[in-house]
């Protein structure tokens, strides 16, 4: 057993509101400069939609994370090492500028320099690379909202697989309507393909935390990250030619401070903890042959803070006192694995996540409504969260390779909580038969409820 | 969580047995560095090599970090950190550091929004106005007269009076052509203008345009108090925004008072209906999103798949504007199962206490049946020994079965006779309810409204008679009105909830809704279990989705029923909760103080904007609706031919509402004339307008010398957000071109009494002088641009609706460039204006007319809510009755600037008074003179100095109830004369806490109970609105002192709006879905408040335009896209009488068919193209709108439908507007 911590992060889907407010303060902490305009470290996506960049999940194009082999083994999707080299200088799995989209910025100046015309000035659109006229055709967050759905949220990848694999077809009308948002770092992987997929060493994964980073000394702009990263969250600084990414701000946890994003999100749905895995485990936990076990795998890789054994090898691995502590005191371990809310995203890229996510509840559809029942009565509960909004199929191909029990725990858990409560608010007798039907304590719903409603600021972080 | 920084880092590089010969690569690597492997040869491990770490630590490091916020009318009032680098703004992000709502709930922390976050961008953007500019053409021909004449008001005056140099640089209006100019000279041309201006034309041609002041108070009083000074109208914005709820002050008295959104948590059941909480309070939604896990259920009702639908357990899509037909189907609902098959002994025991339900009201014989009529009084009842027997409401006693006058109603507050009888208090009376319960009544037919369709509704209602009337209770011909049907009573009812027919049953709402009757029935059904299980913890959180409308006012008394009558106002966790708009400033009464030179000289001239700008941008001479369009069917006559001009013309000649510019001369030169005659001046006037010699200018407001000359923006956009008719303001108000397509009103559906001038006036603005720190539509049409700072460059206060904290804007960094704060700049036009004064105005004296005003005895000038015109011979005309008050002031022009800087006497001889209290502030005067300092020169010498921003702050503060817990003890006290019961228990805990501006500064300061407001923030409380009324039974201040479901003045009457009621939108009947030509579509056309701004502030921030789409984009559905043939992102334009926009196509399956969104409020200074349509630059948002007012809103005079400034006036609606939608040519040109 080699106990290693890892800083990792839980957003709760079903509170996030879409707001964008931590993709702007982590733009304007990190990346509002020459050269990264593009990127955003922190995105946010409505989903169904193509996301950021486009179809980022469709891997059969992007080439990103692993494949397990037929004996078993991993390998980068993109090839190894000796295929790598081969493509050094002609990388076709790269996404261009245009996957991306291509910053813009506006004649600003126009609108105070203009001389006396025959008009009212107007700030015209320019590329922020070439600085030629331009007019935006695709952006960061072109889907926002369901803008443009007909057109382009037919190509998620998602929406794709659920149509051609499993004969469920979304539909795109006014009816039928559903979203919700997914924000998104660099997943800080367990088993990181961009780091793999570096031919000079640059990328790193820092020891004492996890972090995934990139020597700024050390790169060569080679780009293989970029490819090798499943979830697209490694950036190619066309300035000074050399990848950037999320640093999980580092320089603000090693001061005690959550991220950015984190500590901004109004939504108050972000998470930070420590969690304690066994590093020798982490290449078989990645290998299993069933997509749908690497979830349960993942799980299997985090140590019990709690037990002595691990205790006792964690501090023989140097781990200091404190970070044992905030261990056991860890919010996503709870929510990870004590509760099992929360999710790692796309586990079949096996590179093991490190960022995961409460499924969002959604709407009851029609149909349980309007046959006169309501979908928050506990006789209905369960029923209701086959008949939500967003397909519990969706939500599956996102966090569990598609295997929708774990999503549908986690979701009948929340309504539970909600069910429960609810008595609790109108002063009325609590029904205990609704935490037992699923698996958790009255006492238990009620640490829940204080995790995820009351969510104070140090039980966050 | 602390990361350790280890001395010797150590790295790992992850690599997998790939294969054979990888394997043997990294085998063999084992050797070859000096690295630790692990076994499975998943990983090395390496020590150090993480110099490259230094990036991102330099990249993160600053110099300091400084708390502020934005100002900026979002309701946000966030708290954000503010960090510099050398001196430069770096980023920001929120600071969480709030104190706590207590360990059961959530916290407010972090407040904030992609919007605020972007803000540091404008810092040091291109767009950023770092220096003075003047419109070139004039700033030439000013200088040339200023050489020729050597004085600048002659200069200006030279200018102004040659028309061809006039129209040559107001044709030259937002063409381009800003020419830099110094502080000096800029603010030079802005004070002869102003000095000009009032003595040629009189102060009141002058004006002041600055909204909310709660989003920055100091910054917005230093401007208002300067146009106080000098006798200049401020004009509202609240209603003018359309986000004053007309409801408000019709129901409650109130302007609006709404519960903090900490209460939301409180909610046991929560409808939000036409706000979308995650996008326009982005701060505050994660209270909804939290409260759910606590059990709320959560209704959305949104004609779109709203962002909010996403955490909704039922969404309700009513074709927009149709709401209030849902509402009142569940009100039917509800009191038809809580009500008449059954009682429910909490809203039964409620609405007898705390609403108009049980009061009488006379019913008028009308074509063989009876209408409702007017409230029965302690008059009719022959009680002339009760002082205001007019004003007293009258109820039977459900004991006795006689009427009684309860305590509580307007009559009640203003003589001293009924001291101490200003209350709730019922004593040993049970108010009866319905008159069925009375052994002696008779079922009668009333006749009622509709205007779903033809005819009139005939409904049964008991009746007794009293006092020689037939009367009814309010309660009764709510159920007639409803249609639930009770006993034998005559008339024609529904058959039941499946009736169609009959208004107001379920399966009739499905007709206009198309919401599915069997859903609303349930919603209402558990809606009212959950009130009656929780005691009123439900909630309705509205908001401008239902609020901008025409009839918004009808359909938020629907809302408002709801949760009245199931006892849910007043209760935390429950009521209305209203956000349009950040209109609360907590400190109330320092602010009014302050921002009215109340401290120097009373009254204020403060005008009602919407009125102001129908009538001077000249969308009246275009608005060819006429008022018996939109009369009740049982409509007494007393509006009909006529339009809203007239209705404007007799609200302002009745004393209702304020009119400025008041009369048609100078008001300075009016008080000569009299002075000359040694005749008083109000009786001059009074003389003057009965022999005809003098008008009002709103009955000629073409006239030259009516027209408004020289207007003032600041912390604001006004052409490029809120202008509603947004290119009537261009050609008639600035004279320069304009897409407007629209003819003007054909002669027989023109005012009658209001002068017709063939020719409509083009240009009527000499300056229009604006203080921006971006490039808007308004600075681009400006003629004097100045320079402001941002706020993260100034100091100033904040507070909100939202949270019950008061915090400050601190400067991170002085002002950049030659930027000045607000405050500075205004300091600077006063100096010189005074210096310039000397010479051409000197002291005069001003006669100011101002109308009856809510909260003061005035309010009871005009008994019976009956119109009585002294033109007409009514009545005479009786200042401050039956006409507007008329004061004369002394304006002291030379001292404007010395004013400005110090706090006036007045304060210690009158004190400082609002809502009708009148707080002792000498104490508190003293303290500022301590603590400010006192000036030693001037004619302010020996008075507290208020010359700095910070200053000023801590004046508003010490002079609030709020911010002050003497002020808030001493109201209390005060008040509890009046009303008789205990109250200043609420802030006694706070009496000696004195919040200053350092207190703000070093973190938000939660605020103290006070008579300011209605809600109670004792011992940690969450704020909710009206509790005070309900636990302490102070009344409300309206004309029962209850709330009101029933409206008796004459205008409500006409209109059919005497109880809740649906009316249908505007202009539906336009609505084609592809006309003739198959390449344009006419739909709904929407303006909802948008993800990527805040109005317009943000739209032009790159960030946001990166996040959006890059511009003006049009919301439509894929039918409506695929009827003209447009596809995502192709450019479309949007044609309709007023004007022309030219946006992209954004086509999503979320948007209903019919109806388009371009979100509020998108300027045209970005990425706007040349339209098809006209050849110029296509529009703004509001490029699409025109002003429509409402009668209704103009009624004054009347208990709570009296004037206050932001309280009650005419809203700026814009939602009842169509547009023809074609795809254009796709290339375009700029």
């Amino acid at each position: 057993m080699r106990v290693m911590a890892q800083l990792a992060m839980v957003m709760n889907l079903d509170k996030c509101i879409g707001c964008h407010t931590c993709s702007v303060t982590c733009k304007q902490a990190w990346t509002n400069r020459t050269g990264t305009e593009y990127a955003w470290f922190n995105n946010v996506e409505t989903r169904p939609g193509q996301g950021y960049p486009r179809r980022y999940e469709d891997q059969e194009r992007w080439k990103g994370g692993w494949e397990r082999t037929a004996k078993g083994r991993l390998r980068l999707r993109a090839g190894g090492r000796l295929t790598k080299l081969g493509k050094l200088f002609a990388n076709p799995e790269l996404p261009e500028i245009s996957d991306y989209y291509e910053p813009w910025t506006y004649d600003y100046a126009t609108l105070i320099e203009a001389p006396l015309g025959d008009d009212v000035p107007t700030a015209a659109p320019r590329s922020a690379i070439t600085g030629e006229p331009t007019q935006p055709t695709w952006g960061p967050n072109w889907d926002d909202d369901l803008g443009g759905s007909t057109e382009h949220g037919v190509k998620d990848p998602i929406a794709e697989k659920l149509r051609d694999e499993l004969g469920i077809q979304i539909k795109f009308e006014f009816e039928q309507s559903f979203m919700f948002y997914l924000p998104r770092i660099c997943e800080h992987c367990l088993n990181p393909s961009c780091v793999a997929s570096c031919p000079s060493g640059a990328m790193y994964k820092r020891e004492e935390d996890g972090i995934v980073l990139v020597d700024q000394d050390q790169c060569r702009g080679w780009r293989m990250c970029v490819t090798g990263c499943p979830y697209k969250k490694v950036y190619f600084n066309h300035k000074t030619g050399k990848a950037e990414k999320c640093t999980f701000c580092y320089p603000r946890v090693e001061a005690g401070q959550p991220t950015v994003c984190a500590e901004t999100c109004v939504g108050r749905l972000r998470y930070i903890g420590v969690l304690l895995y066994d590093a020798d485990k982490v290449t078989e936990a990645a290998s299993v042959a069933d997509e749908h076990d690497l979830y349960p795998a993942q799980l299997d890789l985090l140590l019990d803070p709690h037990d002595p054994a691990v205790i006792r090898a964690a501090e023989a691995a140097g781990i200091p006192h404190d970070w044992l502590t905030a261990a056991r005191r860890s919010p996503v371990y709870q929510l990870i694995h004590d509760y099992r809310l929360a999710l790692p995203l796309h586990p079949e890229y096996r590179t093991m996540p490190m960022v995961w996510y409460i499924p969002p509840l959604s709407p009851v559809v029609d149909a349980v409504s309007e046959s006169g029942h309501d979908g928050e009565h506990r006789d209905n509960l369960f029923g209701a969260i086959d008949a939500l909004r967003i397909p519990i199929e969706y939500l599956a191909e996102l966090f569990t390779a598609g295997d929708t029990e774990p999503v549908r725990r986690s979701l009948r858990r929340l309504a539970a909580m909600r069910s429960y409560m609810r008595a609790v608010n109108l002063g009325q007798e609590t029904d205990e038969d609704i935490p037992a039907s699923v698996g958790l304590t009255g006492e238990q719903i009620f640490a829940m409820h204080r995790l995820l409603a009351l969510a104070k600021y140090d039980e966050r972080y | 969580m602390r990361s350790p920084r280890k001395a010797t880092n150590k790295g790992s590089e992850n690599h997998h047995n790939e294969g054979p010969a990888t394997a043997a690569l990294l085998r063999l690597g084992r050797y070859l560095t000096r690295a630790e492997s692990s076994a499975d040869l998943h990983s090395v491990h390496l020590t150090g090599g993480r110099e490259g770490d230094a990036f991102y630590r330099d990249r993160w490091s600053h110099d300091k970090v400084v708390p502020s916020t934005h100002g900026v009318n979002c309701t946000g009032s966030c708290r954000w950190n503010v960090y510099v680098s050398d001196g430069i703004i770096t980023w920001e992000s929120q600071d969480p550091d709030y104190p706590s709502v207590g360990p059961d709930k959530p916290e407010y922390e972090p407040r904030g929004c992609p919007r605020g976050a972007s803000f540091s961008w404008y810092s040091y953007s291109p767009t950023r106005v770092r220096f003075p500019y003047a419109r070139g053409v004039l700033v030439e021909m000013y200088r040339e007269a200023l050489k020729q004449h050597g004085d600048p008001v002659t200069a200006w005056a030279s200018v102004m009076d040659d028309p061809m140099k006039r129209l040559s640089y107001q044709r030259a209006r937002g063409k381009g052509g800003l020419v830099r100019v110094s502080w000096d000279e800029a603010s030079e041309i802005a004070a002869a203008a102003h000095v000009h201006t009032i003595s040629r034309y009189g102060p009141d041609r002058v004006a002041g345009f600055s909204p909310i002041p709660a989003m920055s108070m100091v910054s917005h009083a230093i401007g208002s108090r300067f146009m106080a000074l000098i006798g200049a109208p401020m004009l509202s914005f609240y209603d003018w925004y359309a986000d004053l709820p007309v409801a408000s002050p019709q129901v409650f008295g109130d302007q609006t008072d709404v519960p903090e959104s900490a209460d939301w948590w409180d909610a046991a059941y929560l409808m939000m209906w036409g706000s979308n909480v995650p996008v326009t309070r982005t701060p505050d939604a994660h209270w909804m999103a939290e409260a759910r896990y606590r059990g709320q259920k959560v209704v959305v009702v949104s004609p779109d798949y709203a962002d909010n639908t996403k955490f909704a357990d039922e969404w309700l899509a009513p074709h927009p504007g149709t709401d209030a037909a849902l509402a009142m189907a569940m009100g039917h609902v509800i009191l038809t199962e809580f009500f008449a098959e059954r009682q429910v002994p909490y809203f039964t025991d409620y609405v007898r206490r705390f609403t108009d339900l049980p009061f009488l009201v006379t019913l008028t014989e009308r074509d063989g049946a009876f209408v409702p009529s007017k409230f029965l009084t302690a008059a009719d009842l022959g009680d002339t020994g009760a002082a205001e027997p007019q004003w007293k409401t009258v109820l039977v006693d459900d004991r006795t079965g006689e009427p009684v006058v309860p305590n509580g109603s307007v009559g009640f507050r203003w003589n001293e006779h009924d001291q101490g009888h200003w209350n709730l208090d019922l004593g040993d009376v049970v108010p009866r309810l319905s008159l069925l319960d009375d052994p002696g009544h008779e079922g009668v037919e009333v006749l009622l409204p509709r205007f779903d369709a033809d005819g009139v509704l005939r409904r049964g209602v008991p009746a007794v008679e009293r006092g020689g009337q037939l009367v009814t209770t309010v309660f009764d011909l709510l159920m007639a009105q409803y249609g639930v049907r009770r006993g034998e009573l005559p008339g024609r009812w529904p058959s039941g909830y499946d009736d169609p027919a009959e208004p107001c049953t379920p399966a009739w709402q499905q007709e206009i809704t198309s919401v599915p009757a069997e859903r609303v029935t349930r919603i209402a059904r558990e809606f009212a279990e959950t009130a009656e299980a929780s005691r009123g913890r439900c909630m309705i959180l509205m908001g401008a989705g239902t609020n901008h409308w025409f009839h918004s006012d009808t359909i938020y008394r629907s809302f408002l029923a709801l949760l009245t009558m199931t006892g849910c106002q007043g209760r935390n966790g429950g009521g209305w909760a209203h956000y349009v708009g950040q209109e609360k400033v907590r400190p109330l009464t320092g602010h009014q103080t302050l921002a009215g030179a109340m401290d120097w000289v009373r009254p204020a001239r403060q005008m009602i904007g919407t009125a102001y700008w129908y009538l001077h941008t000249g969308q009246w001479r275009y608005d060819a609706l006429r008022n018996d369009e939109l009369a009740s069917p049982l409509a007494p006559g007393s509006l009909a031919g006529t339009s809203a001009a007239d209705t404007l013309a007799q609200s302002a000649r009745l004393g209702w509402m304020p009119s400025f510019p008041t009369f048609d001369r100078n008001p300075l030169d009016l008080v000569d004339e009299a002075d000359e005659a040694g005749i008083d001046p109000a009786r001059h006037v009074i003389a003057q307008l009965r022999e005809g010699k003098l008008g009002f200018a709103a009955e000629d407001p073409d006239a030259p010398e009516n027209w408004p000359r020289v207007l003032t923006v600041w912390r604001s956009n006004l052409l490029g957000s809120s202008a509603k008719g947004h290119e009537y303001f261009l050609r008639h108000l600035l004279g320069t071109d304009a897409n407007l397509r629209g003819e003007e009103a054909p002669p027989d559906s023109r005012p009658k009494s209001v002068k017709w001038r063939d020719t409509a006036p083009v240009g009527k603005l000499d300056l229009m002088l604006a203080i921006d720190y971006r490039m808007t539509s308004t600075t681009l049409f400006a003629d004097l641009v100045l320079p402001a700072a941002t706020w993260y460059e100034k100091h100033d206060l904040s507070s909100t609706d939202m949270h019950p904290f008061v915090h400050s804007f601190n400067a991170a960094v002085d002002p950049p460039w030659q930027t000045r704060t607000d405050f500075e700049a205004f300091h600077t036009i006063a100096k010189r204006f005074s210096e310039l004064a000397e010479r051409h105005l000197g002291v005069r004296k001003d006669l100011v007319a101002t109308p009856m005003t809510h909260d003061t005895p005035g309010e009871t000038a005009q008994p019976g809510g009956v119109v009585r015109d002294w033109r007409d011979g009514d009545v005479e005309p009786i200042p401050g009755v039956t006409m507007p008050r008329l004061t004369v002031v002394e304006r002291d022009y030379p001292a404007v600037a010395a004013r400005l800087a110090t706090l006036g006497p007045l304060l210690e001889k009158l004190g400082a008074t609002s809502k009708g209290l009148t707080y002792d502030v000498g104490e508190e005067v003293n303290w500022l003179r301590a603590k400010n300092g006192v000036a030693t020169t001037g004619a302010g010498r020996g008075q507290a100095l208020i010359d700095t921003d910070i200053k000023a702050a801590d004046a508003v503060l010490a002079l609030s109830g709020t911010t002050n817990g003497r002020l808030a003890t001493q109201g209390f006290r005060d008040l509890e004369k009046r009303v008789g019961t205990e109250l200043a228990h609420l802030s006694a805990e706070h009496e000696g806490k004195k919040i200053t501006f350092a207190d703000t500064r070093s973190r938000p300061a939660a605020v103290i109970t006070s008579p300011e407001w209605s809600g109670s923030e004792s011992r940690g409380r969450r704020y909710s609105a009206f509790v005070i009324n309900v636990e302490h039974r102070k009344p409300w201040h309206t004309l029962t002192g209850r709330q009101h479901f029933f409206l008796d003045h004459d205008w409500m009457h006409e209109l059919g709006e005497a109880l809740p009621i649906y009316r249908p939108p505007l202009g539906s009947h336009h609505l084609s879905g592809g006309q003739g030509d198959a390449a344009e579509v006419t739909v709904r056309y929407l303006t909802p408040h948008s993800k990527w701004s805040i109005h317009s502030t943000y739209q032009d921030n790159l960030h946001m335009l990166t996040l959006s789409r890059g511009g003006q984009g049009i919301w439509m559905s894929p039918s409506d896209a695929e009827a003209i043939g447009a596809k995502d992102n192709d450019w479309i334009e949007a044609v309709n009488r007023n004007g022309v926009v030219v946006a992209r196509a954004i086509v999503s399956h979320r948007m209903p068919a019919g109806t388009v969104f371009l979100y509020h409020a998108q300027d045209r200074a970005v990425n706007v193209p040349r339209s098809e349509a006209t050849g110029k630059r296509g529009g703004t948002h509001n490029s699409l709108t025109r002003l429509l007012l409402k009668p209704t809103h103009l009624i004054g005079g009347y208990a709570q439908l009296s004037f206050g400034f932001n309280y009650l006036g005419p809203t700026g609606n814009q939602r009842d507007e169509v547009t023809v939608i074609r795809r254009r040519s796709q290339e375009v040109r700029y």
